[in-house]
């Protein structure tokens, strides 16, 4: 009998999926022959609510678009608003700026790891690479008082200075992390079962890489040697030394390989910086409303390159934001890498791009399930339903609401 | 310093015969050029092809009242980055799609056309990004006209 062509639906809602997204797999046999992405069930309108809030408030919201590269938003965006209000932002603000980026790079990597070591049944590797993530996130939360969403910027500079106590605190985590790190390299090179099973899995040529657009350690372990860090500086990377990790296995094992690299390259930043951190402010103070302008920012994030367009009209609140996260150009690399490959590949191929699907919306789309009519709550209507829901299961926040409410008006 | 940047302004000066104040030098590694719309695609291809812009950054849409905008940003390995500006009619906000040289940008064509309202010539078929599929037609989020409680207010179809 012939083989038939098998359409797989995966998503929005999978036990494979992380978070919401769709993908149409055409299947003959274990082989995928094609396949289609859905995207935006994330969409929360960020953009849009972007320009109803000033641009301290977007700063915060912009900060939230992710919860892994938080930071790496936030000082996207607010670099554009930097440059647009011609504000010269202090080196130690810059220097502290970097330092929580790398860290950031660090628990991502690392988080990454585990994901990684889990979706190929490598369980050992994800409570291991887990635990040591610990560290860097105490190292976060001394500095900032957070383990994400460190609420570190501020325009003009950074809210937080680093005291000297905490550089000891710092030194002795990355020694740590190192060691840690390098037993990871050995495992990745010598453990056959994790070569193995990696290696010639999701491959991306060099040339497709560049033709589609890829980003970040996913575009770098195919060969492409690009590094905003190096090639577009911001922050105080200019004045850093560090190499750009690329590697040529063009597969899911190379993409190992780079972030493993990647995380080495982080402690080697993160010691250059606590070691030669400037004296002086952390910050200028920034103006409510920012002058007519527009600038585009770039930003090395852990999963590849933010850019954010910022145009400003001289209010207090931006003409118009627009957020490209990485994981949106490397969607088609996800398409290619899959075509050709095994279905049971699919969760690590997936994976090994560490896909981040944050973007905008606040309508919530609901079906019916009586009469299959088609419906849509928009956000005052969701709070009331809620509401609703819980006072009927004797949950009633009314007269907290109410005696709030008086606290803050008598204030 | 800029001397790269000043040359690359100085090539599109020439070659398009563009007024000299419509492009200009940010800084280091910032030009932004407002070309016509009907010159878009010769300075686009010269830019990728001759110029060396090969990496397209994204796309961003605007509403500008009379006239939608999109701003194309491309990028040299080496960093220098070029914002190409061009506006079109809101009656007739038709585009050329750039997705045949640049797959990724598809995805960035699409958010132009459902947050936007734009139409772009020759964009593959394809699933909508990044509304979903039962969202109203001619409701464009990011139209300066558009709030969000508009669409509490408008009957819902499917696949609209």
């Amino acid at each position: 009998m012939p083989e038939r062509d098998v359409k797989l639906t995966i998503g929005p809602q999978h036990p494979m999926l992380k978070e919401p997204e769709s993908f149409l797999l055409t299947l003959r046999g274990e082989k995928i022959t094609d396949m289609t992405v859905r995207l935006g069930y994330n969409h929360r309108g960020i953009e849009k609510a972007c320009e109803q809030r000033t641009y301290i408030q977007d700063m915060y919201l912009v900060e939230r678009v992710c919860g892994i590269c938080s930071h790496s938003h936030s000082t996207c965006f607010i670099q554009a608003v930097e440059e647009i209000a011609g504000l010269q932002v202090p080196k130690r603000g810059l220097y502290i700026r970097t330092l929580v980026a790398e860290l950031e790079r660090v628990h991502s990597h690392l988080l990454w790891l585990g994901v990684a070591g889990h979706e190929i049944g490598f369980d050992t590797l994800l409570m291991y690479s887990w635990r040591d993530r610990e560290l860097v996130m105490d190292i976060l939360a001394i500095i900032s008082g957070n383990r994400v969403n460190y609420g570190m910027n501020t325009i003009g500079g950074v809210k937080r200075d680093i005291t000297p106590d905490q550089i000891p605190q710092i030194l002795t985590a990355i020694d740590t992390l190192e060691e840690r790190t390098k037993y990871y390299i050995q495992v990745g090179t010598e453990e056959i079962t994790l070569r193995e099973r990696l290696s010639g899995v999701g491959k991306l040529s060099k040339e497709d890489a560049m033709r589609l657009g890829a980003a970040g350690p996913t575009m770098r372990a195919s060969g492409v040697n690009r590094d905003t860090r190096r090639d577009d500086p911001y922050g105080a990377y200019g004045e850093l030394t560090f190499d750009v990790i690329t590697d040529d296995h063009c597969d899911v094992y190379g993409r190992t390989l780079v972030r493993l690299g990647e995380l080495m390259q982080s402690y080697k930043l993160i010691r250059q910086i606590v070691r030669s951190l400037p004296a002086g402010p952390i910050a200028v103070k920034a103006p409510r409303k920012i002058p007519a302008g527009q600038a585009i920012s770039r930003y090395e994030a852990p999963r590849g390159e933010d850019v954010h367009y910022v145009k400003a009209n001289g209010s207090d609140k931006p003409e118009r934001v627009k957020l490209r996260a990485p994981t949106l150009a490397n969607v088609q690399v996800v398409a290619h890498m899959l075509k050709d490959g095994y279905l049971a590949d699919t969760p690590i191929v997936i994976a090994a791009i560490d896909p981040c699907f944050s973007c905008t919306d606040r309508a919530i789309a609901t079906t019916n399930l009586d009469d299959g009519r088609k419906d849509r709550m928009v956000w005052p209507a969701l709070r009331t339903y809620s509401i609703e829901w819980y006072s009927k299961q004797g949950i009633n926040f009314t007269e907290l609401n109410r005696k709030l409410r008086t606290m803050r008006e008598s204030n | 310093m800029l001397v790269e940047e000043e040359k690359i302004r100085q090539q599109l000066v020439e070659r398009f015969g563009l007024p000299a104040e419509k492009i200009t030098v940010q800084r280091e590694r910032r030009i932004w050029a407002d070309i016509p719309a009907a010159n878009f695609g010769e300075v686009f291809d010269y830019a990728v092809d001759k110029l060396g812009f090969v990496i397209l950054a994204t796309i961003t849409g605007l509403d500008e009242g009379p006239t939608l905008g999109a701003i194309y940003h491309i990028a040299r390995e080496s960093g220098i980055m070029l914002n190409l500006h061009i506006s079109v009619p809101k009656d007739k906000p038709v585009i050329k799609t750039v997705s045949a040289r640049f797959p990724a940008a598809d995805a960035y064509e699409r958010e132009l056309v459902d947050l936007l309202g734009m139409q772009v010539e020759g964009l593959p078929p394809g699933n909508r990004y990044p509304l979903p599929d039962g969202w109203p037609a001619g409701q464009y989020p990011l139209r300066k006209d558009w709030k969000s409680d508009t669409i509490g207010k408008t009957e819902v179809t499917e696949n609209a």
